[in-house]
């Protein structure tokens, strides 16, 4: 067979550069030390300890931020216990008012949150500017509407709220995260106690800031800061009904275990390895574009990032070839540049685990390729990297990698490509690239994921619900089917 | 012919659509609350659960392919046939649970009520619980149910009759195959019901159904990687947090249903489909190109 053959090709070799474009951050405030703001007010933690957050890209750090110890948690879980009666018998009508208020608070102050979003997490601010903060606005406005609207939701049931939520939440969508699971829990009638990830603690401050000008009731939305151990401290509190938690799926199973013998509901939204399909009938220029915001989108910090290709035989030369021209033209550095496209790495440690599967790729024999820029000198970079002809049973295929890496697989058939994209434990996401009808809806039905992109990729919508099959966990988050994680429903 | 002698039925278990005695040999010997001795019933081993999970796994995606309108049909089949093996089910319920013949019937007949219920939800709970999504990006979004793929069940020793047919009917019509064991000393009813599912069309291994001793089976029923979700139909605490527990190896959706509410004619609904369900949301981008805002 005649290979398609490609004459065009960028050329690289010239003189022209971007001027850096830097968002300023002069209107940003960002306190010395912050404290735990439990029951409408900042009070600093019992443990006494505090930890730095750090700029990823400057290794600096940005600010202090309290480590919560168990009796903080405890507090914390009070004030939210005691605020739960009043504001679940509030009319409903008042209580979506309170969160419509959140909602509109955010698009006032969106630049700051975007820029702290961007400083203290890594990401373009193009991404924070343009996704995290207007989704999050957006998401708080949507379930605002929900408040007074419950009983519409579950036709012939009787709902309640239920209690206090404990909420987990990770450092790829810091606020967006937060909005994910505070709107709908506090539109259903519970309180909430949030811990947000320990490298990405400021913008939940800043909410805790906002809710606080809000005059929401004291007590609804606590927030508490720290790793791991605050976050099981909330998981073991016996006095919390439901724990909401995104993040890995290593961590979902021992959330899962350790609630076993409770009554305690729970949502899980974990791990992904989506496949992203591109069939030879697929517009192959959009298609490319659409794998590269797949799997560089947020530096490839995604749980549902497209980070297995399957391309099938016949166009894999050509797909390859756009690919690699795309890869050096996209732009990495600073992520206050409202040109960069690639921002830091959120962390020293999450860098060390993507370079430790990159070397695993070396080890295991593929082959590679990177853009041949070099990275700023300073903070956590990590070229977008591509791996060619990878097999099923390859590491690189198997394991969430969670950073800008990419492992290219081919195909021929449907059946097979199907086969190959069902075969992981996990199931959030896929995407499939073509230009048949019948062919997409095929694909979209038979792929065991809970959210399915055809000709698009790494969509969100307040309206939308997202969550997963199998071993990337279970309820969903977002539109009506998202109200389901915080009501019991009889 | 009064002197007759009465031909005794052995009772096997049912893998697959087909009638197996357990691999293990072994049986035990049931009793009904009147102590008598319900008969030589196969105690089902490991080995018999790990072949019915890859009998339900290999039926699924078939079952789960078909029409909503032919899974109504196959579900009201089973009705229909309950209906004409009333007296038989009476008989066997009379012996297993030794209640009169009033009470023996109205449970059969709240049997047949159930499958038929849920025989017609088929074709019309998609409806209610999918729908489009106002997305405020220039995309067409929806998101459907799916079933979840394999559910194992397993009956606490009070687990009746009607308790069975409700989880099968809800679990079933949502695409979903079945591993279940029975209940311990509810054995005559869950076999002769495998007969009555064989004889109405249903594809072999949609519906498994083994016989046995929970506390021997449950660890394996909630560590097996290719099940996707356990229904307990019971309420001893332990029993729930150890399945909880166990099932996190690979985030098993729990489901518990106790007894007493299932028998209550509220259980009916369709939110007792939903519980084996996935929901999945499809996007797909609009064309907005000339014209895309004017009328006609």
């Amino acid at each position: 067979m005649a290979k398609k053959q490609n004459s065009f090709s960028l050329n690289f070799d010239t003189d022209w550069n971007y001027s850096p474009a830097p968002e300023s951050t002069s209107h940003v405030e960002i306190k010395e030390k912050y404290d735990l703001f439990i029951g409408g007010k900042f009070v600093k933690p019992k443990s006494g300890k505090y930890f730095d957050t750090i700029n990823p890209a400057t290794e600096k750090s940005l600010a202090k931020v309290a480590e919560a110890n168990e009796k903080d948690v405890d507090s914390a879980v009070k004030s939210a216990r005691k605020a739960f009666k009043p504001w679940s018998e509030l009319p409903a009508s008042e209580r979506a008012k309170y969160i419509f208020r959140i909602a509109r608070l955010i698009q006032e102050r969106a630049r700051e949150f975007a820029v702290i979003e961007s400083l203290d997490g890594g990401k373009p601010i193009k991404e924070s500017r343009d996704i995290d903060i207007p989704l999050a606005a957006a998401h708080f406005f949507y379930y605002a509407g929900w408040a007074d609207k419950l009983e519409y939701a579950f036709p012939n049931r009787k709902i309640k709220p239920l209690g206090v939520a404990g909420q987990i939440i990770p450092w790829n969508f810091p606020l967006l995260m937060a909005a994910w699971k505070i709107a709908p829990a506090l539109a259903c009638g519970n309180t909430v106690v949030l811990k947000p990830a320990e490298t990405t603690s400021l913008t939940a401050l800043k909410l805790a800031e906002l809710i606080a000008d809000s005059d929401l009731p004291e007590g609804v939305v606590n927030i508490v800061t720290g790793a791991g151990k605050t976050g099981a401290a909330i998981v073991n509190h016996p006095d919390i009904d439901k724990i909401a938690f995104t993040g890995s799926t290593e961590v979902g199973k021992i959330i899962q275990r350790a609630i076993a013998g409770t009554n305690k509901k729970a949502t899980l939204e974990l791990g992904g390895k989506a496949a992203n399909i591109i069939f030879e009938d697929a517009p192959i220029d959009q298609a490319v574009e659409g794998v590269i915001n797949g799997i560089f989108f947020n530096q490839g910090h995604v749980c549902c990032a497209g980070s297995r290709l399957f391309i099938q035989e016949s166009i894999k030369d050509e797909v390859e070839k756009k690919l690699k021209m795309r890869l050096e033209t996209l732009r990495i550095g600073d992520p206050l540049d409202k040109n960069t496209d690639i921002g830091a790495i959120n962390s020293k440690g999450q860098l060390e685990t993507i370079e430790a599967y990159l070397e695993i790729g070396k080890q295991e024999g593929l082959t590679s390729f990177q853009p041949s820029y070099s990275l700023p000198k300073k903070g956590y970079y990590c070229k977008p990297t591509l791996f060619f002809d990878v097999s099923q049973s390859s590491r690189l295929s198997k394991e969430e990698i969670f950073g800008p890496v990419l492992a290219i697989q081919t195909f021929r058939t449907v059946d097979e490509v199907i086969e190959k994209a069902n075969n992981t434990p996990y199931g959030l996401s896929a995407g499939v690239w073509t230009d048949k009808g019948s062919k997409a809806f095929n694909l979209s039905s038979q792929l065991k994921a809970g959210v399915v992109w055809a000709n698009t990729f790494n969509k969100f919508d307040p309206a939308s619900p997202f969550g997963g099959f199998k071993e990337s966990g279970f309820g969903r988050e977002g539109g009506m089917h998202g109200l389901e994680a915080y009501l019991s429903i009889k | 012919m009064e002197n007759r002698i009465e031909v005794l039925k052995t009772y096997k278990i049912y893998i697959g659509g087909k009638f197996p005695r357990t691999e293990s040999g072994r049986y035990y010997k049931p009793t009904n609350s009147n102590g008598e001795v319900l008969g030589n019933i196969c105690l089902s081993s490991r080995k018999d659960f790990r072949n019915a999970v890859v009998a339900a796994r290999k039926a699924q995606g078939d079952w789960a392919g078909r029409s909503a309108y032919n899974i109504g049909q196959i579900i009201y089949r089973i009705a229909e046939n309950l209906e004409g093996a009333k007296a038989q089910f009476v008989t066997l319920l009379m012996q297993e649970e030794g209640v009169s013949s009033a009470k023996a019937k109205e449970q059969v007949n709240q049997a047949i009520d159930r499958l038929i219920y849920y025989a017609g939800w088929s074709d019309k709970f998609q409806q209610i619980f999918s729908g489009v999504n106002p997305v405020s990006s220039s995309h067409f979004n929806f998101s459907m149910l799916e079933s979840t793929g394999v559910v194992a069940c397993l009956s606490d020793s009070d687990s009746n009759f009607l308790a069975l047919v409700s989880a099968i009917s809800s679990v079933i019509v949502g695409g979903n195959t079945m591993v279940i064991m029975a209940g311990e000393n509810t054995p005559l009813t869950a076999i002769t019901f495998a007969e009555i599912i064989n004889n109405s069309d249903v594809p072999g291994g949609v519906i498994n159904i083994l016989t046995g001793k929970l506390p021997e089976l449950e660890e394996h029923f909630a560590t097996h990687m290719d099940v996707n979700s356990i229904l307990y139909l019971g309420s001893d605490k332990k029993v729930i947090e150890s399945i909880k527990n166990k099932s996190a190896e690979n985030l098993k959706r729990v489901r518990v249903w106790d007894n007493k509410s299932i028998l209550s004619s509220e259980f009916e609904s369709p939110y007792s489909i939903k519980e084996f369900l996935e929901v999945k949301t499809t996007w797909h981008p609009i064309e907005q190109i000339g014209g895309a805002s004017s009328g006609y």
